[in-house]
């Protein structure tokens, strides 16, 4: 199992390098750098000189793969690629466009993020997942019409309608919570709440929906129909056998989504002025800020791989038939 | 003088979408298992219901990708490029208002410095330019207002008469039966054949709600007007056809990618499977959001650089439409690229895989004959069940200001344009409202409809609903 | 037993799925006794409602389903009439049932000792703080040997014939006065078919148990049951002791089945055949059920309902004619009086197909670098040799490496080393297009009926397959007439040219794989057990199909199967295979006669036959097939095998070629017979068995 891990540790390397490869097409072949230092300084009347001290300022000025002016390894250290590609995989970030430190910046902003996409997916877990066994206990009944129905609305609701709609009704109407704003310490709780409500009742439609499926694939398996057989009750089947066989695809699922959880919420953030990743890519995407976007699609790109890594991990716990052969 | 036509990147794609459905439908008919699992979504009340809901957007659709070069009365090209929904609907294109207005009011949202005919100034709610302006006073509003809503209501029922007519006659034709018979079987339904009761209803609430709508909407705003005095519900109907072709083309235009690979993976396996594993694996690991971002961005950036290439804003804005196509079939043809390639892995074990083999089928006409036609039904269920969370996305994205030109007409930059306008007090709340229902109304038909072919399509399914 | 109390009584049992008129009756008036301590079989053919029956019984019917009417009285007790939570107190307490697939029927994720003590705690209350002693004991009772171990194994860890003991087990736990076995062997292999069947009956007589045997196999029934009801569209149409069934069955539904199963004394005649097919669940009937399709079926038949009669003691016919002589004067298992076929055995000219040192052999990876560390040996120096015309039957128990043998013909499965010779021409170092145009030479047709076509094709377009990849297509309407030629070969309508699989049928399917097979006038078809997944009625038309076509068209069938009676009746020469080599190989009377190999001796002693009594002594095989990854060392057979020496732990016996063709693997084939053999031949050495000696 051990060889197995580091297998899928292995592979993740290749992968990093082709995001890598690909991120560094994007942002410096596709547009070279020159184009960047124009837009960023007006379009119209730059002059070359201000061109040239906007690239030096940044480390643009370096040629993209081989540099023919410097000597030795330098040749290939000193290009854009290394400095700005390549040292990502050291998670040295570099700085903004506007002069930050960005490793710096993410180091401060992630918690604020986790403190509302933690709850927000621990607690829309446990509803959702109560929801749905409730759901498949009272299967073909007016119950399990009523709630898929209104599961399938809910998922057909925009989420900008829930934050703008819910913002609305909650901190402007009722007044029960501040709208936006963000505090340290546990002061930041009065302004997580609305966004956590948010969060959970804009996932639970679809939430619903999959689990339900889930329990009722499992439901019409032979091995429910033995536990029936022993006579074992509908609610000791469901909890002690269906739920059970049920955790491995949700948990593998569930387990993906963990490391992405850093990431925050962008939209939901940069409503609610939270200062966390979310907003602070939002932010970044508006003021056209490249070195932050590429730094964002590294990390984003290290955690998918990083939740990878976990399903496959959790799999061989959870699943007898993996852990043991 | 006939009007030039124009074809746009993104009609020549739709039409070429409808083409193919066509061809397909043709095609079917005579084959027996492509058709029975269609007749079983119209055999489902939600199925049928949801479709005729998608029908009525796609129609508005389908009439707003039909562009051509505009002219003035004397047939001078004004250098304008409309559609023809804009022609039929250029009551409610025109009317423009100096800015915010509430919906079927006569007056604008702010008051201004007005000159009353003594030459004195009064700050006071302006009357619109073109809302009620029949009326002498706005006191007769409401009675006109009804009065407007009973004659949208009775035209709709006499075209929903009409309709039925047509259909019973069609369906008398087609089964060669009496008239009277088939409208009796229209209105009390069949047991084993499409629920025509629930046809008759849902098509008779569109066609009331559409006519109603459209008497009221020709002489006020219907849902208001904007910061700019636009009519929202006008561009609520014009953002209809954003939101299907970003439902559509993102799936179609990597569709072949998806296919290709995905069953090349799965039938050929060893290092071909290795390599497109790779490739999808690394494209999938870029979240989402961020690749968008990233891409359109760039594409920004390129085409400020080099807007010369771009004739009429239009076309940009197309471009820039099917450009985000793109990069969001990009960031999600790997999603079905994996169930195809879990497919093909299965089906290429089944025995007639292996017959074929046997007698000497080469292996580009067994991927063809017998992998596609047999992995055709998740290529349908996908495009049914992305199509709602594509249309949400796009809204998403547009609020971000990474989506669609700000100048095109769609959900999300409507949402975006009408978030700032949140904190007024009072709130100018319709044109928010106003993209959320229509927004709300497609993906839930989208939902319904997905679920419906799902379980029609997917055997694995098929006794769970 | 016949005079024991009756313990279930069930009288004019309905069930119906579904509402109104859609509604489906798959059990439609059932009445049955089960004494105590006896085996009672419900013999039926797939879909006439033995399994709703036994789930009706249980209460535990498919969602939609119900019991429309009847009573169920079990020890006095009406079962239909408990509410829910009693009926879950006699379910698994005094109503075990086990099921047809021991792989899927246990829960993946617990051990099999949780699973057990499930229920030992539900209906052991006394035992429930600490049930693991009764766990044990209830493992040792099932024969699974180490249960100490086992039970914190989970199912996955174990064979298919050990997690069959597990359910076992499980049933057991409440101790039942009645046993549901709801075909309990059928997906397992005939050695642990008789190991489950002799467990069952050793139980049953230990703790005089009543046990409700759900078969389609008439073996089986004589095998280990007492009485026997035989159900058909939904209702028990004759029921009599085991040994008066056999002796004399009386409805003609029964007497076809007997009639169509194939033996080795009917070889060169026609099997007979139920003409038709099973009818529709959702049909109502006026008369007697079987009417349409019985040989017999006069006036009274079709409008009017035949009771039971009874016609003897304890035996009880639905049927007009039950009293009546049998007009055909044939008894049970008689032999339809068609006339034998000419050719009987075909000559044996020179060999259609030569394979010489057949290996097939998968890697196994592991480790960090995927290295190769082992090999699964599915086959491992395979010699077979077939001439035109004649059948030769590959038969082993699943995983024997027989499948991957054919495929490996075809070259559908690159083979790790050796050669096959088509009539002289070795197909080894063919690729690409001149491999694809030889391939015409040869066609397989598989064993599932469902899988083997495109479901998306016409008929017309599965059949044509071949000819248009073989560019032999020609002319549209050329090709349409051949392929109407080929379906009435086949004994199909030309209609079905243009319909979908979905439109036929089992056996009809089958007849169209056969269609396509001959498309290409192949000169050797692999039939990979191409009717166990078919009816015994079913079967015996493609068998009858199958024999037909190959004296007219003089094609050679390698048969590849596990059911010995196919063989006995069928093929003229036999190789029996264990993993991966040939044991033993010869002519068929000679093999099946007197079996040289004690592997080929246990498979046919294991194999349940239809006769009356035969309960035969014997002993059953014990343990489990070894995986072909890690054979045995010495005779793959010897730690299997009750004659096993020291010898056969160190070498892998040589192979001796005796008179007639006959060639065996065993260091000591069974002695009395090879003494008694006349001309028996020198051993000569065969140098490709060089496997693992040691």
């Amino acid at each position: 199992m051990m060889a197995y891990i580091i297998r899928r540790v292995l592979y993740a390397i290749p992968i990093l390098v082709g995001v890598n490869v690909l991120t560094f097409v994007l942002f410096f072949v596709v547009n070279p750098p020159d184009d960047m230092a124009r837009m960023n300084l007006g379009i119209k009347r730059v002059t070359p000189e201000a061109i040239q001290t906007w690239k030096a300022e940044r480390g643009y000025d370096l040629p993209l793969l081989y540099n023919g002016q410097a000597q030795g390894l330098e040749q290939l250290t000193g290009t854009i690629f290394f400095q700005k590609s390549v040292k990502l995989f050291s998670f040295d970030f570099g700085r903004s466009d506007s002069g930050r430190d960005i490793g710096y910046d993410i180091s401060q902003r992630m918690w604020p993020s986790l403190a509302i996409a933690g709850p927000v997916f621990l607690i829309g877990l446990l509803t959702t997942i109560g929801i749905a066994l409730a759901v498949v206990l009272f299967r073909a009944t007016p119950i399990d019409l009523t709630v898929v129905v209104a599961a399938v609305a809910m998922m057909s609701i925009s989420g900008l309608f829930y934050i703008i709609g819910g913002q609305w009704l909650v901190g402007k109407l009722l007044r029960l919570i501040p709208i936006s704003g963000y505090d340290t310490g546990w002061e930041a709780a009065k302004f997580l709440v609305l966004p956590v409500i948010i969060g959970v009742v804009g996932g639970l439609g679809s939430g619903i929906r999959v689990y339900r499926t889930l329990f009722l694939e499992e439901i019409h398996k032979d091995y429910v129909r033995t536990a029936r057989a022993k006579g074992l009750s509908e609610n000791a089947v469901l909890f002690r056998h269906v739920l059970r066989n049920a955790m491995i695809p949700i948990l593998t699922m569930v387990v993906a989504a963990i490391p992405l959880l850093f990431m925050g919420a962008l939209v939901t953030e940069s409503f609610f002025g939270i200062p966390g990743l979310g907003s602070y890519t939002i932010d970044a995407i508006s003021r056209q800020d490249f070195a932050i976007v590429r730094s964002m699609v590294f990390l984003g790109s290290v955690l998918y791989i990083l939740g990878l890594l976990l399903t496959d991990i959790s799999y061989t716990l959870v699943d007898p038939r993996v852990r043991l052969s | 003088m006939m009007p030039e036509l124009v074809i746009l990147w993104t009609d020549a794609l739709i039409f070429l979408l409808v083409a193919g459905i066509l061809l397909f439908a043709g095609y079917a008919r005579r084959r027996e298992p492509l058709c029975a699992p269609w007749r079983k979504v119209v055999r489902s009340r939600v199925g049928v219901a949801s479709l005729i809901v998608l029908f009525a957007y796609v129609a508005v659709g389908l009439l707003d990708s039909v562009h051509f070069r505009a002219q003035d009365a004397k047939g001078v090209e004004t250098g304008e490029v409309l559609s023809l929904f804009d022609r039929i609907a250029s009551p409610l294109r025109t009317r423009q208002e100096k800015t915010y207005s509430a919906p079927l009011a006569l007056h604008l949202y702010a008051k201004e410095n007005i000159e009353t005919p003594d030459g004195n100034t009064v700050r006071d709610y302006p009357r619109l330019e073109h809302a009620g302006s029949h009326l002498a006073t706005g006191s007769a509003a409401i009675l006109d207002q009804a009065r407007l809503l009973l004659v949208g209501a009775f035209e709709g029922l006499l075209l929903w008469a009409g309709v039925v007519a047509l259909l019973a006659g069609l369906l008398a034709w087609r089964e060669g039966s009496g008239f009277l018979q088939q409208m009796e079987v229209l209105f009390t339904g069949d047991e084993e054949d499409i629920p025509w009761t629930t046809v008759l209803v849902m098509l008779g609430m569109i066609l009331v709600l559409g006519a109603a709508s459209w008497q009221l909407a020709q002489h006020y705003h219907l849902l208001g007007t904007d910061k700019v005095g636009e009519d929202v519900f006008y561009q609520a109907l014009k953002s209809i056809r954003t939101g299907l072709v970003i439902g559509t083309l993102t799936t179609l235009v990597m569709l072949p990618a998806a296919l290709l690979l995905g069953m090349m993976a799965g039938y050929f396996g060893g290092w071909i499977d290795d390599l497109i594993q790779y490739l999808y694996t690394t494209l999938n690991s870029i979240p989402g959001v961020l690749l968008i971002a990233a891409a359109v961005l760039m594409l920004n950036l390129h085409m400020d650089n080099h807007a010369e290439q771009f004739g009429s804003v239009q076309e940009r804005a197309d471009m820039r439409l099917l450009f985000l196509c793109l990069i969001l079939g990009v960031t999600s043809w790997t999603g079905l690229c994996r169930l195809l390639r879990g497919e093909a892995l299965k089906l290429r074990e089944l025995d007639y895989v292996q017959a074929a083999l046997s007698m000497g089928v080469g292996h580009f006409t067994i991927l063809a004959r017998h992998i596609l036609p047999n992995v055709g039904y998740i290529v349908l269920i996908t495009l049914v069940l992305d199509f709602s969370g594509l249309v949400l996305a796009e809204a998403v994205l547009s609020y971000v200001n990474i989506g669609v030109d700000p100048t095109t007409y769609s959900w999300g930059n409507m949402i975006n344009s009408a978030r700032l306008e949140m904190a007024r007090e009072p709130v100018v709340w319709w044109s928010l409202l106003a993209s959320m229902m229509f927004m709300f109304i497609l993906v839930l038909a989208a939902n319904l409809f997905a679920d419906a072919v799902r379980d029609a399509f997917d055997p694995r399914l098929r006794n769970e609903r | 037993m016949s005079d024991s109390p009756i313990l279930l009584r069930v009288r004019g049992l309905c069930v119906a799925i579904g509402e109104g008129e859609d509604a489906v009756r798959p059990v439609d008036g059932v009445d049955m006794e089960i004494r105590r301590g006896e085996t009672f079989a419900l013999l039926g053919e797939s879909g006439c409602g033995k399994s709703m029956t036994a789930l009706a019984l249980m209460r535990l019917l498919p969602p939609g389903g119900r019991i429309q009417s009847g009573e169920i009285l079990l020890d006095g007790v009406s079962l239909p009439d408990l509410i829910e939570r009693d009926m879950r107190r006699e379910r698994g307490g005094r109503i075990g049932m086990i099921f047809q697939e021991p792989m899927t029927s246990l829960n993946p994720v617990m051990t099999i000792g949780e699973q057990i003590a499930e229920a030992v705690r539900l209906h052991e209350p006394e035992q429930a703080r600490n049930p693991r002693l009764r766990v044990i004991e209830l493992l040792r009772s099932v024969g699974l040997p180490d249960p100490e171990r086992r039970t914190d194994e989970y199912p996955h860890q174990l064979s298919g014939g050990m997690k069959q003991r597990v359910m076992i087990a499980i049933a057991l736990a409440g101790r039942p006065s009645l046993l549901i076995a709801d075909e309990p062997t059928t997906a397992l292999d005939v050695t642990i078919q008789a190991q489950v069947l002799d467990l069952l009956k050793g139980l049953q007589r230990q703790t005089g148990m009543s046990v409700l045997l759900i078969t389609h196999d008439l073996g089986v029934v004589a095998e280990a049951a007492d009485r026997v009801g035989v159900m058909y569209a939904g209702q028990i149409v004759e029921t009599a002791d085991c040994g008066e069934f056999f002796r004399d069955a009386r409805h003609p539904y029964s007497r076809k089945l007997f009639q169509s199963l194939p033996e080795s004394r009917k070889r060169g005649r026609r099997l007979a055949v139920i003409k038709g097919s099973v009818p529709s669940p959702r049909r109502r009937f006026d008369g007697c059920r079987f009417a349409d399709r019985c040989d017999r079926a006069g006036e009274p038949c079709q409008g009017q309902v035949p009771l039971c009669t009874l016609v003897a003691m304890r035996h009880a016919v639905r049927c007009h004619f039950a009293e009546e002589p049998d007009l055909s004067a044939t008894g049970p298992g008689s032999i339809d009086p068609t006339p034998a076929d000419a050719g009987r055995n075909p000559p044996v000219q020179a060999p259609l197909i030569e394979i010489k040192g057949l290996r097939v052999h998968f890697p196994i990876r592991a480790g960090l670098l995927r290295r190769t560390v082992g090999q699964v040996r599915a086959v491992d120096g395979v010699e077979l040799s077939l001439a035109a015309g004649r059948t030769l039957a590959l038969v082993g128990e699943s995983g024997c490496g027989k499948t991957t043998v054919g495929k490996a013909i075809l070259r559908l499965i690159r083979p790790t080393a050796g050669e096959v010779l088509l009539q002289g021409e070795s197909l080894a170092g063919l690729s690409g297009a001149a491999l694809r145009k030889r391939r015409a030479d040869m066609q397989i047709v598989f064993q599932d009926p469902y899988s083997s076509m495109n479901p998306r094709m016409p008929v017309a377009d599965i059949v044509a397959e071949g000819l248009r990849a073989q560019g032999k297509a020609g002319k549209p309407d050329q090709l349409r007439a051949r392929i109407a030629q080929l379906l009435q070969q086949v004994g199909l309508p030309e209609e079905a040219l243009d319909r979908f699989p979905h439109e036929f049928s089992g056996g009809q399917r089958q007849r169209i794989a056969i269609a396509r097979a001959l498309a290409l006038d192949p000169k050797l078809i692999i039939c990979d057990e191409p009717t166990s997944a078919l009816d015994v009625s079913v079967q015996a038309q493609i068998l009858n199909l199958l024999k037909d076509l190959q004296q007219q068209l003089g094609i050679g069938y390698l048969f590849i199967t596990h059911n010995i009676a196919v063989v006995s009746y069928l093929a003229q020469e036999v190789a029996v295979m264990y993993l991966g080599r040939i044991v033993e190989c010869g002519p068929v009377e000679a093999v099946l006669e007197t079996p040289l190999h004690p592997y080929s001796r246990a498979l046919l002693d294991s194999a349940p036959i239809a006769e009356a009594n035969r309960h035969v002594e014997r002993q059953p095989l014990q343990g489990d097939m070894p995986s072909p990854s890690a054979p045995p060392p010495g005779c793959h057979f010897h730690p299997r095998c009750p004659k096993a020496q020291p010898l056969c732990r160190e070498t892998y016996p040589k192979e001796s070629l005796l008179e007639s063709g006959r060639r065996v693997s065993c260091h000591f084939p069974l002695g009395l017979v090879l003494d008694s053999w006349p001309g028996r031949v020198g051993m000569y050495s065969c140098p490709p068995f060089r496997g693992r000696t040691g």
